[in-house]
């Protein structure tokens, strides 16, 4: 075989081991989506209900507590960045760690001073590469979250927030995760969880209802205190959902994509050794008569 | 007779949802029972057991630990971090 032949078809090879692991992958991140959905759609009618709740003491209790004003001088803002725990999956991770640039060139021009939460192995090992300092690091089950790590996330965030900001408490609470719009858009997205905007898209079907006066029990102030904490994780643990379910749409893109490209490859690469194969055999033919021709000459 | 309309939903689903006559829940301040027409109420729950009588007259016990209750316009919704049938 010549040695032209010879590369063309390791390359063919090569190219279709790939594609094989593109194209399991690809079947893998379909199949998972389905799952991942269903669990956002699932999960749809807790936060609701909490967001609800929450909008409702918000508005309509004039009681200062601590999670609801506003900082006279906020001067310390955290953010929770919300990555992958693998690669492969495009710009999943990459664009969300782009969008957190831009934030923390926002917060840092309004001069506060910017604390990181980290999920996913892909955020802590871009900011171990930058050496960049970050308060926690969650990694691990980003494709299936389950609902203790938004806990602890939460939990974490609410001690902060509690701390006063002399003491390294924050003021302010940015979550920044991927949202899953459909199996091809995946829009990053920045919501300020605390001080409170409740205003939020959250609440879609029954916006222009007004809400009913509640009656509080215990005291307006002891169920803001029982409520944040939970209204905080439910936004966490939706923003996780959130974040696995593009992440599975990302990667079946990417993996599409790619597969496509190995056939490509592969079709560009047997045109390429069929060539190669048929020049070899026209040379050989051209060598055979040419060394004939030569013999009956010299008779 | 009016109605109420319930929901149990947990942190990932929604536990059970139908039509009720009356509810009893624990909150911290002790229990508390709900009939249609009830005044619009955020309560947050004590460790216990959630008692909703449906329209057929079947009582179902959910438990719901580290929750609320709220309602309004005849809806009552119990949210549970963990929550389920019993």
């Amino acid at each position: 075989m010549g040695a032209q032949l010879r590369v063309y078809r390791q390359k063919i090879k090569s190219a279709q081991t790939t594609k094989k692991i593109t194209r399991a992958m690809e079947l893998i991140s379909a199949s998972r989506i389905q799952k991942a959905q269903q669990r956002v759609a699932a999960s749809g009618p807790y936060s609701r209900a909490v967001t609800r709740a929450v909008s409702a003491v918000a508005t309509f209790s004039n009681v200062d507590h601590i999670l609801t004003t506003e900082a006279e001088n906020p001067t310390r803002a955290a953010v929770v960045l919300f990555t992958s725990d693998r690669g492969l999956a495009g710009a999943f991770s990459s664009q969300i760690i782009r969008e957190m640039g831009e934030l923390r060139t926002r917060l840092e021009g309004e001069g506060k001073v910017v604390v990181y939460y980290l999920v996913g192995r892909k955020a802590v090992a871009n900011f171990a590469f930058r050496k960049r300092e970050s308060e926690a690091q969650w990694i691990g089950g980003t494709d299936q979250p389950v609902f203790e790590t938004a806990q602890q996330i939460g939990e974490a965030l609410v001690a902060k927030f509690v701390q006063p900001t002399a003491e390294g408490g924050v003021d302010e609470i940015h979550i920044l995760f991927n949202r899953f719009v459909s199996m091809v858009t995946q829009v990053p997205e920045v919501v300020r969880l605390l001080p409170l905007e409740v205003v939020e898209g959250v609440e879609s079907a029954d916006n222009t209802e007004l809400l009913p006066l509640y009656e509080f029990e215990p005291e307006v102030d002891k169920v803001l205190d029982a409520l944040l904490p939970v209204y905080i994780e439910s936004r966490i643990f939706n923003a996780m959902l959130q974040s696995a379910a593009s992440e599975h749409a990302a990667r079946q893109k990417a993996m599409k994509s790619a597969s496509d490209n190995a056939d490509k490859l592969i079709k560009d690469f047997t045109r390429l050794a069929n060539n190669a194969r048929q020049s070899e055999i026209t040379q050989q033919i051209s060598e055979i008569v040419g060394g004939a021709d030569a013999l009956s000459s010299a008779k | 007779m009016a109605e109420l309309k319930v929901s149990v939903v947990a942190a990932d689903h929604e536990v059970w949802s139908g039509k009720a006559k009356q509810i009893i829940a624990r909150t911290t301040e002790g229990e508390i029972g709900i009939l249609p027409g009830h005044e619009p109420v955020l309560a947050i729950l004590a460790q216990g057991e959630v008692r909703v009588t449906t329209i057929e007259g079947n009582v179902i016990t959910a438990q719901a630990d580290d929750g609320f209750l709220s309602v309004e316009n005849n809806t009552v919704t119990v949210v549970a971090r963990n929550a389920g049938l019993v």
